[in-house]
């Protein structure tokens, strides 16, 4: 039965214990509306029928006022139904308000225009939130620059991101699966693009991955792990540059094909002259293209907007190498394609 | 008897020439101005919101760009909001016929209400200016801290409309002043016009919160200029104290839209049925009452925003309120069929359509002042439906009955019946059509303010930009056959629906004095009892 409502008001899956309570209070509403809208449609047409005036009546009517029994009930029928709706959505609010003791965790900070996790002990990622099934989860939710709102449609859990204070809701997601993220609070020029994804893991798949975020191996994460042909074709640090490259999502803003998008695209950028926002030149080496990972606002390419975060303390040593590496083997098939362009804000999908 | 109308030059005829019309102190010919002004910047206001449907007719950005996108949804709204709906039907309907309803020869500060049309004018075209010139995408809302820290150009909108802002401020003094004090003798409180009531409500409105509106623009302009750091959490400010301060006003403003077309509603529920209104106290305790509450809910925007729990609640349960008065309202206006003898003309045809609109728009409302469902709502294409519904279903279906019942008693012509009800019609359809998907984009969880969406939005995003060019048709409809009327429409003659009204107690179009004797009100209006509507004075 509720099957069948969620269908038909195109509700997505309920994927959180919140999502089941609140949908039966929707259900309630909008089935109690139409029950309503129609008593009332039936009553009007009827009227407009029976009424109408016809050729050969009388110019006056005669004069009818409500009794006062029909005004009270007037007043306090839906007022009832209007208080009852209240509370009970009420009681589910101050649930939803109320993290339960012993809930895992989560700092959740927005910036434009991407979601960013961390967990109590160490771990941490961009974009993907990965969480454990049936157990509860705890977000603490901030904002570096602008008011950002965090949204799981599945879940039917919603919180905006204030820059200065920390926010906090809770969930719990009784199967594994993977649910969207959207901003659902306008933060400017990408908000549409601030998605992210929720991957709910079992237990035992979510102690893994911790295990191995704390150990710092991102070389078998799983969802990433596409990393087979790369290596093939670029050599191991190249893949492991790729691999850490999704995982931080750097693909948010940078392309490899050369497509513009909000930051430069990564093909044929080694060595490439680029010309800064203060009319200097700079060759794309090395050591500019560190330097752009840990302080990202000290020189940025003309054109460009100065909107990426710092990834200083969040790459190792290695993984910046890495990156260096998988950047320097995204050559351009024929010298002078991929030329560094201004970003047009028209990003296709990868 | 009243001398035959050909005798009396009517205020349109009065005096010729623009320069007569931009130095006048008439009611009527201010009315007429502002009219002329509001249908404007609706037609610019919903040429963007096309615009916008184009856009999301696929998913990936192809007619306008993300940039392009938000500089059009926020021209859409402040146009909307600010330039239209706000002024709408106050300004036109309200200053030409509130002080024929309460028998007077004018406002009380005839010289005070065309000084407000021209800051309105200045206010607005330094705004179109702004927006056209710099382009700002902060949306109407101008949220902190991205409206203080946005590279765009907000300055020039918030200064104008910050001077609308005082127009809407005089307009509304003027009113309180003239129902209060010149009122035709015999004319009690509780005998005036429905329409009158529901224009001193919004009134009240108007000169209470508007000025809270001009301090928090002022504040957000002098952050963006002088750097105070008031809605800067760095400098120890606080960015939500701007929403409070914003929706206490902003909240109340969606009252100043729908009140007085509510009034509206039962001058031609009334007018069309040939019946008193079914429980004329019901309504005015409805009037007064959203005037009251409405200042005491706004925090209900706020539910996921960092609010506290309690205060949700009691906001929560203050907007309950809200729903309770408009309810009694429709549930009052259908009563009021009840034995009548219906005309159904396209007056009527749009009175229907706002009661449905208002029906599924404050549903959804209560739906969302359930706290707990907001959550999944909130900012989502849900709440778009619900203001739409609110805002453009029922304000502008008020609107357009009032565009249609008063034609002939402002232009003295009438327009062809036919045209006109199937223009209602495919509107009310094409409405339908626009918005009701977006109630179920919001279920599926589409957040508003998207250029680009996810593929599984498409259908309906393809359906809603169908039932917008239909909407589009409606209004071309319209648009040619009022202005064919205008010039070549037959002579209405001064009651042409018969209406008991008080309004239809001067000539149409009335003369510049609006009564040739000091009119008395004997009977009630819209007392359908006696044959005779009333006497033209």
């Amino acid at each position: 039965m509720s099957e069948l409502m969620r269908r038909m008001l195109f509700l997505p899956e309920a994927a959180s214990t919140f999502a089941t309570r609140v949908d039966g209070l929707h259900f309630f509403v909008i089935g109690m509306s139409m029950l309503v809208a129609t008593g009332l449609a039936v009553v009007g047409l009827v009227f407009l029928v029976r009424y109408k005036r016809r050729p050969g009546d009388a110019p006056t009517t005669p004069r009818v006022e409500a009794p006062h029994w029909m005004e009270a009930l007037f007043l306090s029928l839906p007022l009832t139904f209007f208080l009852l709706w209240f509370v009970i959505g009420f009681l589910d609010f101050s649930w939803f308000n109320s993290p339960p003791r012993g809930a895992l965790d989560v700092y959740v900070m927005g910036k434009q225009w991407m979601w960013k996790f961390a967990y109590a002990d160490g771990p941490s990622s961009v974009g993907v939130l990965y969480v454990p099934a049936g157990r509860p989860v705890r977000l603490l939710i901030t904002s570096r620059d602008v008011i950002h709102s965090f949204f799981v449609p599945d879940f039917r859990v919603k919180h905006d991101a204030v820059p200065g204070r920390y926010t906090q809701i809770w969930f719990e997601a009784p199967r594994p699966g993977r649910h969207a993220i959207y901003c659902t609070e306008y933060c400017g020029l990408m908000h549409s693009r601030m998605r992210g994804e929720v991957v709910v893991l079992a237990p035992a798949d979510f102690e893994a991955w911790s295990a191995q975020e704390q150990g710092g191996d991102v070389a078998t994460l799983s969802p990433f792990h596409e990393g087979a042909e790369v290596e093939e074709a670029r050599g191991p640090m190249a893949a492991r540059g790729r691999r850490v490259a999704a995982e931080k999502g750097c693909f948010k803003c940078h392309t490899e094909d050369g497509t513009p998008h909000i930051g430069p695209t990564w093909l044929g950028l080694y060595l490439r002259v680029e010309r800064l926002k203060s009319g200097e030149d700079i060759v794309a080496d090395e050591a500019y293209l560190t330097r752009s990972m840990m302080d990202p606002d000290a020189q940025v390419v003309a054109g460009f907007l100065p909107v990426m975060p710092t990834y200083l303390g969040q790459l190792s040593a290695t993984d910046a190498a890495a990156l260096v590496e998988y950047i320097k083997s995204l050559r351009p098939a024929r010298p002078g394609e991929a030329v560094s362009q201004e970003p047009v804000y028209v990003p296709t999908s990868r | 008897m009243s001398p035959p109308p050909a005798e009396v030059p009517s205020y349109l005829t009065a005096e010729a020439g623009l320069w007569s019309w931009l130095r006048t102190k008439d009611h009527k010919r201010i009315g007429v101005l502002y009219l002329v002004l509001v249908l404007l910047f609706f037609a610019l206001g919903g040429f963007f919101a096309l615009a916008l449907r184009l856009e999301l007719l696929t998913p990936e950005p192809d007619v306008l760009g993300p940039m392009a996108y938000n500089r059009a949804f926020t021209l859409h709204g402040v146009i909307m909001v600010w330039l239209f709906l706000i002024p709408s039907v106050p300004t036109t309907f309200g200053n030409f016929l509130l002080p024929i309803m309460v028998g007077a020869r004018d406002v009380a500060f005839p010289r005070l209400n065309l000084f407000s049309w021209y800051l309105f004018a200045a206010g607005g075209v330094i705004t179109l200016w702004g927006l056209f010139q710099g382009g700002a995408d902060t949306g109407w809302t101008f949220y902190t801290p991205y409206s203080t820290t946005s590279g765009t150009d907000v300055l020039p909108i918030l200064v104008g409309v910050f001077i609308i802002g005082f127009s809407s401020i005089l307009t509304g003094l003027n009113f309180i002043v003239t129902v209060h004090t010149l009122r035709a003798p015999g004319l009690t409180w509780m005998r005036m016009p429905l329409f009158v009531w529901a224009l001193y409500g919004t009134s009240l409105i108007q000169v209470l919160a508007t000025p809270i509106l001009g301090m928090v623009l002022l504040l957000v302009a002098v952050e963006r200029v002088a750097g105070i750091g008031l809605f800067d959490v760095g400098r120890g400010g606080d960015p939500v104290l701007f929403q409070h301060l914003f929706w206490f006003y902003s909240h109340p403003a969606v009252y100043i839209m729908i009140l007085p077309t509510m009034g509206v509603l039962s001058e031609v529920i009334c007018a069309f049925s040939r019946k008193n209104p079914f429980s004329y106290r019901m309504i005015v305790l409805g009037t007064v009452g959203i005037a009251f509450v409405g200042f005491f809910s706004w925090g209900h925007h706020m539910f996921v925003a960092g609010q506290s729990v309690a205060g949700s609640g009691a906001f929560g349960a203050l907007s309950m309120l809200v729903a309770i008065f408009t309810s009694i309202k429709v549930f009052t206006w259908i009563g009021t069929l009840y034995r009548g003898s219906i005309v159904l003309s396209a007056p009527l045809v749009y009175a229907l359509g706002f009661i449905f609109f208002i029906f599924f728009g404050g549903m959804t409302g209560v739906a969302v002042a359930t706290t707990s469902a907001d959550v999944h709502w909130h900012d989502t294409y849900f709440v778009v439906g619900h203001f739409h519904y609110i805002m453009v279903g029922s304000a502008l279906m008020g609107f357009l009955a009032a565009l249609h019942y008063w034609f002939p008693k402002m232009f003295g012509r009438m327009y062809p019946s036919g045209p006109a009800i199937g223009s209602a019609v495919l509107i009310i359809f094409g409405f339908i059509v626009t918005f009701l998907p977006h109630f179920l984009l919001g279920n599926m969880g589409m957040p508003r303010r998207y250029a680009t969406y996810p593929a599984e939005f498409q259908a309906l995003h393809v359906a809603s930009t169908a039932g917008a060019s239909l909407l589009a048709y409606g209004f071309l409809g319209i648009a040619g056959y009022l202005v064919w009327a205008l010039v070549k429409g037959p002579l209405a003659g001064d009651n042409p629906w018969r209406s008991h009204g008080y309004e239809w107690a001067s000539h149409s179009p009335p003369p510049a004095a609006n009564f040739l004797t000091p009119p008395e009100f004997e009977r009630e209006p819209h007392d359908y009892t006696v044959v005779e509507a009333p006497r033209v004075y």
